[in-house]
């Protein structure tokens, strides 16, 4: 996959990756999802993103080569690579913020290195692609327990860790009312891990007619559309008593829909880091001393929120990119379990070669697309 | 300014400047003196967990043991924000042509500046010409078409992109009309 300018994706022929770093390890890749995030890259939101790279932050593949100082993978494991690149031994991986790593990002401090992310993530080529170089190898990447679905690996890269971090950092208590702005992906497995940590009510809110249905069937919660809502607010605010929720997670990010002027200012000029509706929403309708969780990905430049109603509702935010480490072997003992089957929310699978039309189509919103996945040739 | 830090105190014990007086005599305070320090601290009380496992290595800075560190074969545009390049990096499209001296510039500037990144996002741009410009230089012509996967909105969307040529169509049948008709007025 080769990035070509916004809306522009194609295939290309590029060199076999190499070893640059005695911990890396090459993984010949066999599923690799587009997520939402990629679209942000995509539709040209996040700075630094440069002609010529390959995105594909979530991907699973087996090990073909490994550097000298790798000691657990080896050639020939079939591992699941989380979207963080992580070197382990800085003073935030050694407290579990896996992707806030200090020593694989040079471009940028907010962040660590992630996979295909541009460069103000570390700049490296990610994994829509038959090959893909994967450093600090014994860090992150895990082997994939026998008998586990590869399609359920794959979404252990990102989407279900990230849904799942999102509900963590929220403090769900038993007994809570959860509110997910956002019924993608993400949004979905929020909305499933709610439950597991206690949630007694879950509400997905959204626009689009089909991802609610399926959210409402796959999580057994409520979702609404806020476009027949009227105001979202003041609904979450009615049917909570009119106290408000006691979380609000944002799993939507910068491309979020809903008004005209932060759809605007956000996504057509570029003049704040994204259209911040759903946090606005997510801060407003959540209750006095509540939580905002925030997953969704918004870009590095200012954007406004209702910071007064923070202060004055004497909010608590908690935001991250999911540090997938931390919280794998937790999922991958849920996963094993039965509990969840994130697999379950993949909608459309793309030969490599039809990257193209599979960037359009998720873009677009067509063809009810929720999740795709790409199968290169090599897999 | 050079901190030395240990378990249980902090000790600055940076260089002399003028004008500094009142930050330095603050700095050779024990803190540990202050009257009351540390009474009501709670070490239970760690609203970061679970998402952060505190461990206290914050405080000892950048004084972890480093990994290897990657040779450096090409330029990087290193934020400012960092002392030192991380152990570790991509940089699999290194800065070039004019979207590189964008980039150089962007990069002079710290992540809080907006000079840092609206040079970045109108580098993109630049970027994005460059890229056509240089597949015709190798004598491959894009198909644009193709690259934004509108075969894929046919497939899906005909009624939608039926509509949306009429309506394209219409447009410049007006304007066009509209021109002629006032070009023969003129006349």
């Amino acid at each position: 996959m080769n990035f070509r300018g916004q809306f522009r994706v194609r295939l290309d022929r590029k060199p076999y990756p190499e070893i640059k770093h005695p911990e890396d390890a090459i993984v010949r890749v066999t599923r690799s999802c587009i997520c939402g995030s990629d679209l942000h890259l995509y539709h040209g939101l996040v700075p630094d993103t440069r002609i010529g790279q390959t995105f594909g932050h979530e991907f699973t593949g087996v090990v073909e080569e490994v550097g000298p100082d790798v000691k657990k993978l080896k050639v020939g494991d079939h591992v699941l690579v989380p979207f963080n690149i992580s070197c382990g031994r800085c003073a935030f991986c050694k407290q579990g913020l896996y992707s806030n790593c200090h020593e694989s990002n040079p471009m940028a401090t907010a962040s660590g290195g992630f996979f295909g992310y541009s460069h103000i993530t570390g700049g490296y080529d990610g994994g829509q692609a038959q090959y893909v170089r994967v450093p600090y190898a014994d860090v992150s990447p895990t082997v994939i327990p026998e008998g586990m679905d590869p399609d359920d690996a794959v979404l252990l890269t990102d989407v279900l860790p990230t849904g799942y971090y999102a509900c963590e950092m929220g403090g769900i208590k038993t007994g809570d009312t959860v509110v997910i702005f956002g019924a993608g992906p993400v949004g979905i497995m929020a909305a499933k891990c709610a439950w597991l940590f206690g949630a007694a009510r879950v509400i997905v809110i959204d626009q689009l007619e089909y991802r609610l249905e399926f959210v409402r069937n796959y999580a057994q919660c409520e979702a609404y559309n806020f476009r027949s809502l009227g105001d979202p607010v003041l609904f979450l605010k009615r049917t909570t008593d009119w106290l408000g929720a006691d979380v609000c997670i944002d799993a939507v990010g910068c491309e979020a829909a809903g008004s005209a002027l932060n759809t605007l200012l956000g996504r057509k000029l570029l003049l704040q880091g994204g259209s911040t509706t759903a946090l606005h929403w997510a801060i407003n309708s959540v209750k006095k001393g509540g939580i905002v969780s925030i997953v969704g990905v918004y870009g590095p430049i200012d954007a406004a929120v209702p910071i007064g109603n923070v202060l004055n509702k004497g909010l608590t935010i908690r935001a991250n990119q999911a540090s997938v480490k931390a919280v794998l072997p937790k999922l991958i003992d849920h996963v094993m379990a039965g509990r969840i089957k994130p697999s379950e929310i993949i909608t459309h699978r793309f030969p490599l070669e039809e990257i193209s039309e599979a960037y359009h189509i998720f873009s677009r919103k067509l063809d009810n697309i929720i999740k795709p996945v790409l199968i290169p040739n090599a897999a | 300014m050079e901190n030395t830090t240990t378990a249980n105190k902090t000790t600055n014990t940076g260089n002399k400047t003028n004008g500094a007086s009142g930050n330095e005599s603050r700095s050779k305070i024990d803190y540990k003196d202050i009257k009351g320090w540390n009474m009501d601290a709670d070490p239970d009380n760690e609203p970061t967990y679970p998402m952060k496992d505190y461990n206290g290595d914050d405080h000892q800075r950048v004084h972890w043991e480093r990994p290897p560190l990657q040779p450096i074969d090409s330029e990087i545009t290193k934020s400012v924000e960092h002392p030192r390049i991380p152990a570790t990096f991509g940089n699999v499209t290194p800065p070039s042509g004019l979207s590189g001296q964008i980039r150089r510039f962007a990069y002079r500037y710290s992540e809080s500046n907006l000079m840092h990144w609206l040079p970045l996002v109108l580098a993109d741009r630049v970027n994005a010409v460059e890229g056509i410009v240089d597949d015709i230089r190798r004598g491959f012509f894009p198909n644009i078409i193709k690259e934004r996967g509108w075969y894929a909105e046919w497939k899906y969307n005909k009624k939608g992109v039926i509509k949306n040529t009429a309506m394209i169509g219409t447009a410049f049948f007006v304007a066009f009309l509209i021109m002629s008709t006032r070009n023969r007025n003129r006349g």
